[in-house]
């Protein structure tokens, strides 16, 4: 079970919350979407159920114990922009295998085809890498995945594609899914549960845009 | 972008399978540079003593294909005199920057990973020495050690780090908040791991290339207190020496004696930096492809 | 106004050393975009939407060699004629506040753009306070930093760097990415304006509801070609010609979200047929062949035998 107790969060201790008196739990084989657009502090909200970020007040377990900081999380977050999460001076074999190496029926799953394995990143486009970055996170030792975004930039079938899949695996490992997307109509599609952050706090400035980025 | 008239077939053309591509000239930039400065440095050794003696009957000739450089007031070869002071020059100058890219890439690498007081501490230090003019600190800290070589060295090394450990500091703190080196950390990598296989990779093309772009500025500043009189002693033909040695000459018409070494000191600065620019366009993926 | 036919891009890349491979980024690719128009370009990542861009404001890397024609205004648009129109005749809509100047105030960014454009500065600074009131952006917005401005805003002030050039022709690149649809739709109805006052306006999306929302014709890319050019009505109808345009419309999560399995095509090894034969279900021996051209059915163009 990963659980998020009453987490308060903000960037400074000058600027207003970005997460206020959030709580929510998630239990294995649960597909849970998130559903908010952009400034209202999902991907902060992702950043802390991840381990990436500490809350001021209130805290994440998983299974009633906090989130490991030195050794693998179970908790693992897969980004919007591949581009970004993928360390642009490795070839794509060696990052598959930066944490627990995959599957090889999960990369033929995802149609990696072994050519990519010697190529750099800026050889292959947006939705191959976000494949690659994918993959390296679906290993058995994944409990629960929170998707930021996941594919909101990729096209219609690559999303459907990646999704597919990526549900299949999640049922057979009983893996926790938590999606984050402002795509009503793809939420619908892919969790029965959904959380709708968007008329919470209405009056919150775009937080995320306000900060400078560095 | 190699325009092609609109509707032409895809084809080289002669001319084209005739001039170097952008990597072939990238390399030849590279190689001619580098042994130019190998052949400066090692020229003392295999010129040796050769027209370093005075030859009365020789003096003040302009330069000629006997003496390319021309010869000074006492008879002696400007060319030899030339290469032996440019050789000690790049010498003085690799040394020096090389300590100070030392000390630069130290206190970035600190500033960077260290944060806190031990970041404030050194942003401070690299502010103020951003903010003193370079060239007076460079004479007080010459004076203060008693000038001489070791003089040269020190300054030159104590004021030349700033702006790498101001470039270091900046990469390692982008590549720590980076998304894949913070998915590094909750993938159970350890920092020393993250530190050794993302941080240093990223950083040593950029320490290469800061060091080569030092040189030059270390050598103009070393030529430049030996020119004033607190650098090298006047014994050693350093090429800072030989350029004031020739300031007295030149009203009288010799204008070799300042120009052809002068021209020397300038083509050697060119390279190293050439040398620099195109090492970055190498090894950066984003140029290295053009 | 603006033709592109046949239209191929070629990249040259070291791989170790000296030794030199090609990548064959746009193949045969070809589009015309007229005054008043929206035209929308469809693709995933690496089907050449954002190199078609990059050609047009004349930007494609050293290392890129292309054939074909380009008519813009029924003159051929080479490299100079590229860097003398982009910014003017040519507007680029940025993707987002990323590619201002982080230093500088949006409201003379906007300005400066106008100035290029031959426009005195008294003149630029009326034009740009018309531009913001008619987009809504209060007067204070012109004295804002690039990250000061919420995502909405951002959009508004990006478009007015466009608004005020009096391009002929203008380009969005992904002017879209994860907003609010509430912001989304704004964007989009911005553009549409902007095809409304007469100008022609290329919106290139991996996006294809979006698309649809103000396009007059979609321009459907696949491994760097054009695989079908349809009427916007076309998708909603089920008019569509190509399988790769029927696949990506069934794929939708509105639709069925049935995938098509597989990759494009690796641009070092492109087929020696149709560039989409290894993933079609209507293959056929003819398809491996040779490469189909584009043809014209039911008012669209299309680049399959089988339609």
């Amino acid at each position: 079970m990963l659980n998020a107790e009453n987490l308060w969060f903000r960037y400074g201790t000058h600027l207003p919350w970005t997460i206020q008196e959030k709580s929510m739990a998630v239990a294995p084989g649960d597909v849970i979407g998130i559903m908010a657009p952009s400034g209202f502090g999902k991907t902060t909200l992702a950043k802390l159920l991840a381990g990436y970020l500490n809350p001021a007040k209130g805290n994440v377990t998983l299974d009633d114990k906090p989130l490991p900081k030195r050794s693998y999380n179970p908790v693992q977050l897969v980004f919007q922009n591949p581009e970004l999460a993928i360390n642009p001076r490795w070839r794509i074999d060696r990052i598959l295998r930066e944490g627990h190496p995959p599957l090889l029926r999960h990369l033929d799953a995802l149609g990696i085809s072994s050519s990519w394995l010697t190529r750099y990143p800026h050889e292959l486009s947006g939705g191959e890498l976000q494949r690659v970055a994918i993959a390296r996170v679906l290993n058995p030792q994944t409990r629960y995945l929170i998707a930021d975004e996941m594919t909101a930039m990729l096209d219609a079938n690559t999303q459907a594609l990646i999704w597919q899949v990526v549900l299949n695996i999640a049922r057979q490992q009983q893996m926790g899914l938590i999606i984050i997307s402002h795509d009503a109509r793809l939420l619908n599609r892919l969790c029965p549960k959904c959380l709708d952050l968007t008329h919470t706090h209405p009056s919150e400035p775009n937080l995320d845009e306000m900060l400078p980025t560095y | 972008m190699t325009l092609i008239p609109p509707q032409a077939p895809l084809r080289r053309s002669r001319l084209q399978r005739l001039t170097l591509s952008r990597r072939q000239q990238t390399l030849w930039v590279i190689g001619l540079c580098s042994l130019f400065l190998l052949g400066i440095i090692l020229s003392t050794w295999i010129i040796g003593d050769t027209g370093l003696n005075p030859i009365l009957a020789q003096r003040n000739q302009s330069p000629s294909l006997d003496h390319p450089f021309g010869t000074d007031w006492l008879g002696r070869d400007m060319l030899s005199r030339s290469l032996h002071g440019m050789s000690l020059s790049l010498r003085v100058g690799l040394l020096a920057a090389t300590i100070s890219a030392f000390i630069g890439s130290s206190l970035g690498l600190a500033a960077g990973t260290l944060g806190g007081w031990v970041d404030a501490v050194i942003t401070w230090i690299v502010d103020v020495f951003f903010s003193l003019p370079h060239l007076v600190l460079l004479i007080l800290i010459a004076f203060a050690v008693g000038g001489g070589t070791t003089g040269v060295v020190v300054a030159v090394a104590l004021t030349h780090w700033t702006s790498l450990a101001r470039v270091i500091r900046a990469e390692v703190l982008q590549v720590n908040s980076s998304d894949y080196v913070q998915l590094s950390h909750r993938l159970g990598r350890s920092p020393l791991w993250i530190a050794r296989h993302h941080m240093i990779p990223h950083i040593i093309p950029q320490l290469l290339v800061g060091l080569i772009l030092l040189f030059p500025h270390a050598i103009l500043h070393e030529a430049a207190l030996s020119f004033i009189g607190i650098g090298l002693s006047p014994h050693i033909p350093a090429i800072g020496i030989i350029l004031a040695e020739s300031m007295r000459h030149l009203s009288t018409g010799y204008w070799w004696l300042g120009v052809m070494p002068g021209v020397l000191l300038l083509l050697a600065v060119k390279a190293f930096d050439w040398l620099g620019e195109n090492l970055r366009d190498l090894l950066d993926p984003k140029t290295s492809q053009g | 106004m603006l033709s592109i036919s046949n239209l191929s891009i070629t990249f040259t890349q070291y791989n170790q050393g000296l030794r030199r491979k090609h990548l064959h980024v746009i193949t045969d690719l070809s589009l015309d975009v007229q005054a008043g128009e929206v035209v929308a370009v469809v693709g995933s990542s690496g089907s050449g939407k954002s190199l078609l861009a990059h050609t047009l404001l004349g930007i494609l890397p050293t290392n890129a060699e292309y054939t074909g024609t380009l008519l813009f205004q029924g003159q051929p648009l080479t490299q100079k004629r590229c860097e003398r129109l982009r910014g003017r005749a040519i507007a680029l809509v940025p993707q987002s506040v990323a590619y201002l100047d982080p230093l500088m105030k949006v409201g003379h960014q906007v300005q400066r753009v106008a100035q290029l454009n031959g426009v005195s500065p008294a003149a630029a600074r009326t034009l740009t306070h018309q531009t913001f009131q008619r987009y809504d952006l209060a007067t204070n917005t012109q004295r804002r930093y690039p990250f000061q401005l919420s995502g909405g805003m951002a959009r508004r002030v990006l478009v007015s760097t466009a608004v005020v050039t009096q391009a002929d022709l203008v380009i969005a690149d992904e002017p879209t990415p994860g907003l609010h649809p509430d912001v989304v739709r704004e964007a989009l109805t911005h553009l549409r304006e902007l095809a409304e006052a007469g100008r022609g306006v290329i919106l290139i999306t991996h996006d294809i509801e979006a698309a649809l929302q103000i396009a007059d014709r979609i321009a459907v890319f696949y491994a760097g070609t054009t695989v079908e050019i349809a009427a916007a009505q076309d998708f909603s109808t089920g008019r569509l010609r190509h399988p790769y345009t029927q696949a990506l419309w069934r794929s939708l999560p509105k639709n069925d979200f049935i995938p098509l399995p597989g990759n494009q095509p690796n641009p070092e090894q492109l087929p020696e047929g149709c560039l989409f034969s290894d993933r079609c279900p209507w293959v056929t021996p003819e398809c491996t062949a040779n490469r189909p051209a584009l043809r014209q059915i039911n008012n669209g163009w299309v680049r399959c035998i089988h339609a």
